[in-house]
């Protein structure tokens, strides 16, 4: 009996030849991420225990990104007490303002995202990094702070659901469309506990970043972790990125999945996921009597430039509705100079669009975008919940950055494939 | 410690709801509790005592892997969550801080809200002195009890490791 990508990367993090789903195991970590929210709470649990140093501070790669710019003073002080302590710890990975970015767009991006690696961040959109043939789950603060501590944490090894893709991507369908179907067919707890693992012939043709996007909402079917098995485009993305060794790990065809879910997506139409689950997936063309009030494209999901490549296309010569209000955060300062550069931006601002620096900001209700009572915003984001971006009483709809900038144009939800020739 | 069941009959209570994302630039406890349940009931606040228990239904704590939602409760005095079945990161969170996450099935239905419990962890059994019952709850792994025993992981490592 074979392994699975994600049994094989853990064995080899264990110090063991294999392991099973269900073992407990203390695993190596090879790249703790840190933000600015639950970063602190990791400090001080360090500090009440008098550990007074970081296992190994060239696995750290401290990234503030949540409510960056500084939203308020308490949040300042959250920062600012990160910037002492990975000065004495010795951190050198510190990408503040001005190299700055939301954490699973930027990791990847600056080459700190390797296959075969373990990651850990206190952060749930870990999953992302899956995408390139790691292990990579989010964890709480005092999780971190023993990850800190130790450079090692426990885990139980998961069960995988494989998801097979096939069929042939119709027009206006991207990768985020097939999350919000997967999560719309098994539910926002249908993968618990569980690594959801990738493959298929829409997989193996969709773009390295594309992959992120679908790695990134594993987290909203409740999977530990999304995970694609490496392949040249992986290598290829990596090699421009990093001189580190690193291992390719890959399932093996008698491995053993708790679950195979096949999906065809040769009629896939885009999706939009109503408030307030993730799971509750509905045809963007049954949805084109709600109005909105404000169009979100940005955050660790869909704020990479591919996305705001294909928002741009559509909103070329085009303008935001009136009554409705457009904000594009690009993810990384990286994404935000080359969108600059193509003309991107100017496309954005000259359809009545406002771009912001990077920042997750509006996605989790931070700032730079927080919605009033009583408005509706579709979002590129990841999650709809019950006051997610701003008042209880406002609605969230997730969407593909094509089905936001289409919606933007005309003020309701709108499906994209109205503005693709 | 005896305590009484506040019920929400919902599954997928998520973080966000728990403590929302506009309050986590604080990490105090006393803090975060001011706002504990404030985007899923305005009155949660005027209804706990210290020691009381939260009951819900499936995947209690899904979303953010936020650590605050642990704090928000147990600084508003809630005592530990019984539940269907939790999210991940939220279970880990738990374990991590000693605090009580418990799975039964069909909490919502076999729990009234204002039921007196009392909670028997080590013979596994959560008993509802208002309607004279008595229900296991899902055994804890070795390992979480451990945890649990030592009062949370930090206590754990520092047992299992060295730290000059």
């Amino acid at each position: 009996m074979g392994s699975t990508i994600t049994e094989k990367i853990l064995a080899k993090h264990a110090g063991r030849d294999k392991v099973n789903p269900g073992d407990l195991i203390t695993a190596e970590i090879d790249t703790i991420m840190c933000h600015d929210v639950t970063t602190t709470p990791a400090i001080d649990r360090l500090e009440t225990n008098n550990i007074n140093k970081v296992k190994d501070p060239g696995k750290v790669v401290i990234m503030p990104d949540h409510f960056i710019p500084n939203k308020d003073i308490k949040s300042a002080e959250m920062v600012a007490r990160i910037r002492r302590w990975a000065k004495e710890q010795g951190i050198e990975k510190f990408y503040d303002l001005g190299n700055h970015g939301v954490c699973h767009a930027l990791l990847p991006e600056q080459g700190h995202v390797t296959p075969g690696s373990t990651i850990v961040c206190g952060d749930s959109h870990t999953s992302t990094h899956g995408a390139l043939g790691a292990f990579s789950t989010g964890i709480g603060s005092t999780d971190l702070a023993a990850a800190l501590a130790t450079g090692e944490l426990w885990f139980k090894v998961p069960e995988t659901i494989l998801f097979d893709i096939n069929g042939k991507m119709p027009k206006g369908v991207y990768s985020k469309d097939i999350i919000l179907e997967i999560i719309r067919q098994i539910g926002v707890d249908g993968a618990l506990y569980k690594a959801m693992e990738f493959q298929g012939e829409v997989i193996d043709a969709l773009s390295v970043e594309a992959r992120m996007t679908i790695c990134n909402m594993a987290i909203e079917a409740g999977g530990k972790s999304g995970i694609i098995n490496p392949d040249q485009k992986t290598i290829d993305y990596v090699e421009a990125r990093t001189d580190q060794d690193y291992e390719i790990f890959k399932s093996n065809p008698d491995c053993e999945y708790s679950e195979v879910i096949k999906i065809d997506v040769s009629k896939l139409e885009p999706i939009v996921a109503v408030p307030s689950l993730p799971s509750n997936g509905k045809p963007a063309s049954e949805l084109k009597n709600i109005e909105i009030d404000q169009a979100y494209l940005g955050s660790c999901t869909n704020g990479r430039i591919e996305d705001l490549r294909i928002a741009a296309e559509i909103l070329k010569g085009e303008t935001v509705a009136d009554g409705a209000r457009m904000i594009v955060v690009p993810a990384t300062t990286e994404i935000w100079k080359t969108a600059n550069k193509e003309g991107l931006l100017d496309i954005f601002m000259d359809a009545g669009a406002t771009v912001s620096t990077p920042t997750c900001g509006a996605c989790l209700g931070g700032h730079m975008g927080i919605l009033a009572a009583g408005e509706k915003c579709i979002s590129s984001t990841n999650r709809n919940f019950v006051g997610r971006m701003g008042s209880p009483d406002s609605e969230v709809y997730l969407s593909s950055p094509a089905t936001v900038a289409a919606s933007a144009i005309t003020g309701k939800i709108t499906d994209p494939r109205e503005y693709l020739d | 410690m005896q305590g009484k069941a506040i019920v929400y009959k919902r599954d997928h209570i998520n973080t966000d709801e728990i403590i929302p994302a506009r309050y986590l630039n604080t990490d105090k406890e006393k803090e975060l509790a001011e706002h504990a349940m404030e985007d899923l009931d305005k009155n949660f606040l005027d209804k706990i005592e210290p020691g009381d228990w939260v009951i819900a239904g499936k995947d209690f704590g899904c979303g953010s892997s936020r650590e605050h939602a642990v704090w928000a409760l147990r600084g508003a005095g809630v005592q530990g969550v019984i539940a269907d079945s939790f999210a991940r990161i939220f279970y880990r969170n738990c374990l991590d801080n000693g605090f009580l996450a418990l799975e039964i099935e069909a909490a919502t239905n076999n729990i009234n809200n204002g039921d007196e419990l009392k909670i028997d962890i080590d013979n596994g059994k959560i008993i509802d002195l208002s309607q004279d019952k008595k229900m296991e709850f899902k055994p804890l792994p070795d390992f979480a009890q451990k945890m649990l025993d030592l009062g949370g992981l930090m206590n754990y490592i520092k047992n299992e490791y060295n730290f000059d």
